[in-house]
């Protein structure tokens, strides 16, 4: 077994510097990287590029970063809901640039995967295509997307163990399986951190040799965006 | 004239068996409450999970399983959890059966537009793109006209396109049509509105073929 714990969120952020490149796993604030979020607020590091399906809200998830004007440019699918965000777009503060929610998901895959870019329909014939090339095959149109290129990639998952070995819950799985491996280094944050062997190797969504660096969250507050429930009958 | 939750009615009518289905936010997301449960339906959301059932019960709501629209969920039996690179594999590889997404505007040569007004909305694209691209059975779900009274069904988008020729077919509060190669062919009426009501509100070519019959909800 090779061991990938780290202490704490410090050690596991250990070499982040500003004008990196970071994959930041979740969908809304579902799924999302916490606690290494907290840690890049707690640093201060500046001039970051995220690639992440969404920017959080104002006052939770990525939007502290946003607050602390620590990121240069968003490289996401939907960015609704965050009135900062919008701001500091449309002033010109921050650079986006607005990306397929599959074409996203696919560009980390393609890292991870070892692709260098792949042909998909989606954006063909919109400005998402312009001044990409693109494609004919069996008579229908594509566009060529190369693969992502990132210095860390912060996932989080449910329950995970000594070696990195990951399984998640629910749908906070999302990006975060596809961005594992998709980076220099990906940084594992796990609700549960677990001695290797208490895992059964059937149920592992995500092996360890995709992540160099695991720990267990101090804290996580799950946030709800749209909390909707019906009457108990 | 329908409301939204007469729009979603004649749409759960498109609804086959055996059929997978992604719902929009909005009024797609309406058409869940209309399906016929004498049919196997599941329900596909692009955030990964497939087999997705009503809204939880209070107190029941769980931070990890929401849908698209980020509204908490539950799910039924039979129903499966994904990363987002394999969600996009079911759509993107048509193994989708139906798509129903709202839009802005949607052109007689089938393209939409639902994604960015320049100047004064950028929300972004999210899964619609990959969506629309893919899909090869695709309705609208929409009002004829916008706030301002104005035809959403068009000769030629004015707004930037989510997606170029892929509209196969359209309901809105007036009317079902089909997107030909002609333009816009009227199918049916809505309860109490005439051919003329939907031509007025219908920037685009209308083709009306014989008599129209007023849709069964």
């Amino acid at each position: 077994m090779i061991n990938k714990t780290v202490k704490n969120v410090s050690e596991a952020l250990q070499g982040v510097e500003d004008s990196m490149t970071f994959m930041l796993g979740g969908f809304g604030l579902c799924g999302i990287p916490e606690n290494a979020i907290g840690e890049l607020v707690r640093l201060g590091i500046k001039d970051i590029t995220c690639i992440s399906n969404n920017a959080g809200v104002d006052d939770f998830g990525l939007g502290f970063l946003l607050q602390n004007h620590q990121i240069k440019k968003m490289i996401s699918s939907y960015v609704g809901e965050n009135d900062e965000f919008e701001r500091q777009m449309l002033s010109g503060e921050l650079e986006v640039e607005l990306t397929p929610q599959g074409t996203l998901a696919e560009k980390c895959r393609a890292a991870q995967g070892g692709f260098p870019a792949f042909y998909t329909p989606a954006g063909f014939g919109t400005e998402v295509a312009e001044g990409k090339e693109t494609r004919e095959f069996n008579g229908k149109m594509y566009v060529l997307e190369p693969a992502y290129k990132a210095d860390f990639a912060f996932v989080k998952a449910w329950k995970g163990d000594e070696a990195g070995n990951l399984i998640f819950k629910g749908t906070a799985r999302n990006f975060n399986p596809c961005m594992c491996g998709a980076a220099t280094i990906t940084v594992a944050e796990v609700e549960e951190l677990v001695p290797a062997g208490a895992l059964d190797p059937n149920q592992i969504h995500i092996p360890g040799i995709f992540v160099q660096r695991i720990f267990q969250g101090a804290r996580y507050e799950k946030r709800i965006e749209q909390r909707t429930v019906r009457p108990k009958e | 004239m329908l409301d939204k939750n007469g729009i979603a009615k004649r749409i759960a009518r498109e609804v086959k068996d055996g059929y997978y289905v992604n719902l929009g936010i909005g009024i797609p997301t309406l058409v869940a409450n209309f399906v016929r449960e004498d049919i196997q339906v599941e329900f596909q959301s692009e955030n990964g999970v497939l087999g997705m059932g009503p809204f939880p019960f209070d107190g029941e709501e769980d931070a990890d399983i929401i849908n698209a629209g980020k509204q908490t969920i539950t799910t039924l039996a039979g129903a499966s959890f994904f990363d987002s690179a394999t969600s996009f594999n079911m759509i993107r590889g048509q193994h989708v059966d139906l798509t129903i997404l709202g839009a802005m505007e949607v052109a007689e040569n089938g393209d939409i537009a639902n994604w960015k007004i320049p100047g004064k909305m950028v929300k972004g694209m999210g899964g619609a793109m990959d969506l629309v691209a893919s899909a090869e059975n695709i309705i609208v779900a929409m009002m004829h006209t916008n706030k301002a009274g104005k035809s959403k069904l068009l000769k030629r988008c004015s707004l930037p396109l989510t997606g170029v020729g892929c509209v196969k077919k359209i309901v809105t509060n007036l009317a079902v049509l089909e997107v030909s190669s002609e333009g816009f062919k009227l199918l049916e009426r809505a309860p109490g509105v005439t051919v003329d009501q939907i031509r007025e509100a219908t920037e685009g070519t209308l083709i009306v073929e014989d008599e129209i019959p007023e849709m069964k909800l």
